[in-house]
């Protein structure tokens, strides 16, 4: 109905179909295309390698463990830094780009320096028992440095077009702080935090520079992925470090529609909230 | 006004729940984003203000920063009116395989760092698919800045897309719709309708598309060849500092980059003022008025 | 009236000096820690070739990465005329596909390496553990700082160095070096993908008790800020490490410098270069120059790759190839 109401269907769609096409599915066919040239023995050996198989699960495992602490975190970060006003404020949301700003090679390192045995707070720590540089733990640490900017840079302009009016409403029929952040304010925020989480996820999973640092690299415990294609291309060996690529692709190309799939079904649930 | 009104009838609960998510908020984005920023500018200036100016003020370290904004300067503009599209035809429109759309526009994101260097080796190196093509013509694109801009525009991609796609969504069409009834032409609509209730989100999105695509360094690496001075950006300088032992110099390129969240205050700061009190008027008719 | 041949003379250079002096750009794609070296080498070479090619010009640009990545990147298209890797291996890789002859490795004196270096260990000021020797880094308690082999062409040298000790103990065989690499292996916390980060990870995060080297990268690391707080031990035996340098035969003709290029690899190996080289911390080919930096380079005992493996291609299949020696005694096994 509201269809055709709005012009641009056509230019739109068109550009952004064509763009897709040129910088994205192009560049990925060549992947596939060198990516086959390893059969399908290949990729057999590929999948009953325990250490492929090692790795891909913390790449994996931990992406889907960071993406999750970052919606929890990158919720209440966010909610901090829309709704209420407190010095300080405007720097700590200008710093939430930083993870991205900075090379992953030097996040790795600055948090290596941080959480190393003798580092800033790894002194502290490690004498608890935690450990965390050197260990899968550090993995996951990156990972969430890496993906935090997502969720709350996406969160951001939704919380903040979010009106008030109907809080207030809830509020003023007796409902409680709690009660109108469930049942009013969340179910509206789920699809965006579904979208932080997948985008989170999605970097997490391929992330190598900042995680190299930090997660000591031993085979079967803490050697994450893109690792393995790293030491394939070393031997030169660029089909398997392809296969190995279109894999975690495909891995991750399924969590995302998996998210997506997710998201309109909170979506249609969100609708009669609001 | 209306918020300072309200903060003064809180109750007490209410007003410790919030002290202590301010609290909770500032103690982890202390934690996890300043202290590493910190550490990243003591390592600059381990040996004083000299050393640090000094492994700045260099042909190649100047050159690096000159490239990076260059590189920025073509590929986030790109991006930013692919972005708009995109979120245009996503959000506005219902059509077959709409879903599919949205996943390949996060593609890019899936793709490792260590992959998407790669993808255009593979496309565009000597033993890639164009690659004899190009060297028969002698057209440089990997290993020069053309392949550098490619590399990050596909890395950046999904950036303005992703911002705007949840709000527009959340926003609905019916302003747009009724300005068209009004006879608002399609790009009056876009620009004085929308662009402004999207203004926010856009930001977000050119910021992470700016940072993102200043500090990217794995796919960037493998296109760059690494030729000091010609194609090496600052990450890659800062990498390359960094294993000929040159701690200071490393750490100082990459708080220069670290400096970048100077910029998004200053950018935000200076919208905040500008739009001040446009949003607010603005938000406040609208709230009553429908 | 004077003015007028001055002016004739100028106007004459004008004309005819881009026809007399020929002005030249060589790529060299070298490996990591090779900047300073290469820039003294570099300005040395541009002055030489001035004064003796009538006032041509070379500017030499540099390119650094990963020795493995570099090599890639010349595979893929990068313009290098002259390679200066961290070991043949890379280069082979190169000539494997057809940029440059396959015995590039014959064309220059010293398996085509005109500096070397060896692989040494860097401990903590005093020596605590009291490390010596190879034997020492199996002990109980001792962790073990190395790169990663897969990813380090630099680190593969520690490894054959490792081995080559092993084999030369008494009774030394291919069984005893298996089983002393692994056991040394299990002594290893952390396998950092580059020879850079294993530094910083023992030098800076005061991880282990002892950091296998290059010794130009242990010397390096000791002038750091805080590198008074480490020792170089030089073991009972080590291998020597070669960087080669060869031309890129096909990039250098379709630039049309091969003669440059050329002269530019051979003056590496002049005393003057050597003298460079001694002073960037690499071995010199040269004995007059390394006798005069006897006090830098500790004698040290050195087997070489061709004594005890052959070659670099067979080394590499023997232990570095997907599912080979390392895979199976590496750390995480």
């Amino acid at each position: 109905m509201r269809r055709r109401v709005l012009p641009g269907f056509g230019l739109s769609l068109g550009y952004t179909l064509t763009w897709l096409c040129l910088v994205v599915l192009l560049p990925l066919a060549a992947l596939a295309w060198k990516a086959s040239g390893i059969g399908f023995e290949g990729v057999a050996r590929l999948f009953t390698s325990p250490r492929t198989l090692s790795a891909l699960k913390l790449s994996f495992g931990g992406a889907l463990l960071a993406a999750m602490a970052n919606v929890v975190i990158g919720l209440v970060v966010t909610w901090a830094l829309v709704r209420y006003r407190f010095p300080g404020r405007r720097l700590l949301d200008a710093l939430i780009d930083l993870p991205f700003a900075l090379p992953t090679a030097v996040a790795g390192i600055a948090l290596t320096a941080i959480y190393a045995p003798n580092g800033w707070l790894g002194q502290w720590l490690v004498p608890l028992g935690i450990k965390v540089a050197y260990t899968p733990l550090g993995v996951l640490l990156a990972m969430v440095f890496v993906g935090f900017p997502f969720v709350v840079r996406t969160l951001q302009p939704v919380l903040q077009s979010l009106e008030r009016d109907v809080e207030e409403a809830a509020e003023s029929l007796g409902a409680t702080g709690a009660q109108t952040f469930l049942r009013v304010i969340l179910p509206t925020l789920v699809p965006t935090l579904l979208t932080g989480f997948a985008l989170s996820l999605a970097r997490g999973v391929g992330e190598y520079g900042s995680v190299i640092f930090i997660a000591g690299n031993i085979p079967n415990r803490s050697e994450i992925a893109p690792l393995l294609i790293v030491q394939r291309l070393e031997e030169f060996d660029y089909a398997t470090a392809s296969a190995l690529g279109i894999v975690m692709l495909a891995f991750s190309l399924l969590l995302l529609v998996l998210v997506a799939t997710l998201q309109r079904w909170t979506r249609r649930w969100a609708e009669p909230a609001t | 006004m209306t918020m300072v009104h309200r903060r003064r009838r809180a109750s007490t609960p209410r007003r410790l729940g919030r002290l202590a998510l301010i609290v909770a908020t500032c103690a982890f984005l202390c934690l996890f984003l300043l202290v590493p920023l910190a550490s990243v500018f003591v390592e600059a200036w381990r040996q004083g203000a000299h050393a640090f100016l000094e492994s700045i003020d260099d042909p190649d370290a100047l050159a690096a920063i000159r490239l990076t904004l260059f590189v920025a300067l073509v590929s986030v503009p790109l991006n930013v009116v692919f972005g708009v599209a995109a979120a245009w035809a996503m959000t506005r429109f219902t059509f077959r395989g709409k879903a599919l759309l949205g996943a390949l526009i996060d593609l890019p994101l899936s793709v490792s760092p260590v992959v998407s260097g790669l993808l255009f080796v593979l496309m565009f190196g000597a033993q890639g698919w164009f690659g004899p093509w190009l060297a028969a013509h002698g057209i440089n694109i990997i290993f020069a800045v053309p392949g550098l801009v490619l590399a990050t525009i596909f890395i950046t991609l999904p950036f303005v897309a992703r911002e705007l796609i949840p709000l527009m969504q959340a926003q609905g069409t019916e302003e747009e719709e009724a300005a068209r009834v009004l006879g608002a032409s399609g790009w009056q609509t876009f620009f004085r309708v929308t662009l402004p209730n999207i203004r926010w989100a856009l930001l977000y999105g050119v910021l992470l598309s700016n940072a993102r695509a200043m500090g990217e360094f794995g796919a960037v690496s493998v296109v760059s060849g690494h030729i000091r001075g010609l194609t090496t950006t600052m990450p890659l300088e800062v990498e390359m500092r960094y294993n000929e032992y040159n701690y200071v110099g490393a750490f100082a390129i990459a708080s220069l980059l670290a400096l970048l969240a100077l910029v998004t205050l200053a950018v935000k700061a200076a919208l905040e003022w500008r739009f001040h009190a446009d949003t607010d008027v603005v938000a406040a008719a609208r709230r009553r008025g429908t | 009236m004077k003015l007028r041949p001055a002016l004739f003379a100028l106007a004459a250079t004008v004309i005819t000096a881009p026809a007399l002096a020929k002005d030249v750009t060589l790529l060299n794609v070298s490996y990591d820690p090779t900047r300073e070296l290469y820039k003294a080498l570099n300005t040395a070479f541009v002055a030489d070739w001035k004064a003796s090619h009538a006032g041509d010009s070379v500017t030499i640009r540099m390119s650094h990465g990963g020795s493995g990545k570099q090599a890639r990147a010349v595979v893929d298209g990068l313009p290098a005329d002259v390679v200066t890797l961290a070991l043949a291996y890379d280069i082979d890789a190169v000539a494997d596909r057809g940029l440059l002859a396959k015995d590039w490795q014959a064309r220059l004196p010293d398996n085509a390496s005109p500096y070397t270096s060896t692989i040494v260990f860097l401990v903590r000021k005093g020596n605590p553990k009291g490390i010596r020797d190879w034997g020492d880094l199996v002990k109980p308690g001792i962790q073990v700082v190395t790169p990663n082999p897969k990813t380090s062409g630099g680190a593969r040298w520690n490894f054959l160095a490792a081995w080559g000790y092993a084999l030369k103990q008494p009774g030394g065989n291919d069984d005893t070096a298996k089983a002393f690499v692994k056991a040394l292996f299990q002594h290893v916390p952390v396998l950092d993908t580059g020879a850079r980060g294993a530094t910083n990870t023992f030098a800076q995060r005061g991880m282990g008790d002892v950091l296998v080297a290059w010794e130009n990268e242990a010397l390096l690391a000791k002038r750091e800020p805080g590198g008074d707080q480490f020792d170089i031990v030089v073991p009972s035996i080590t291998i020597v490490a070669e960087p080669p340098v060869a031309v890129v035969d096909k990039n250098a003709a379709a630039h049309g410098t091969t003669e440059v290029a050329e002269a530019y690899l051979k003056f590496l190996y002049t005393p003057q270069a050597q003298e460079i080289e001694a002073r960037n911390f690499y071995r010199p080919r040269s004995p007059e120059v390394a006798a005069k930096y006897a006090s830098q380079f500790p004698q040290v005992k050195t087997f070489t790759l061709a004594e005890v493996f052959g070659d670099w291609r067979k080394a590499q299949a023997k232990f570095f190839a997907d599912g080979a020696l390392f895979d199976q005694v590496g750390p995480g096994n």
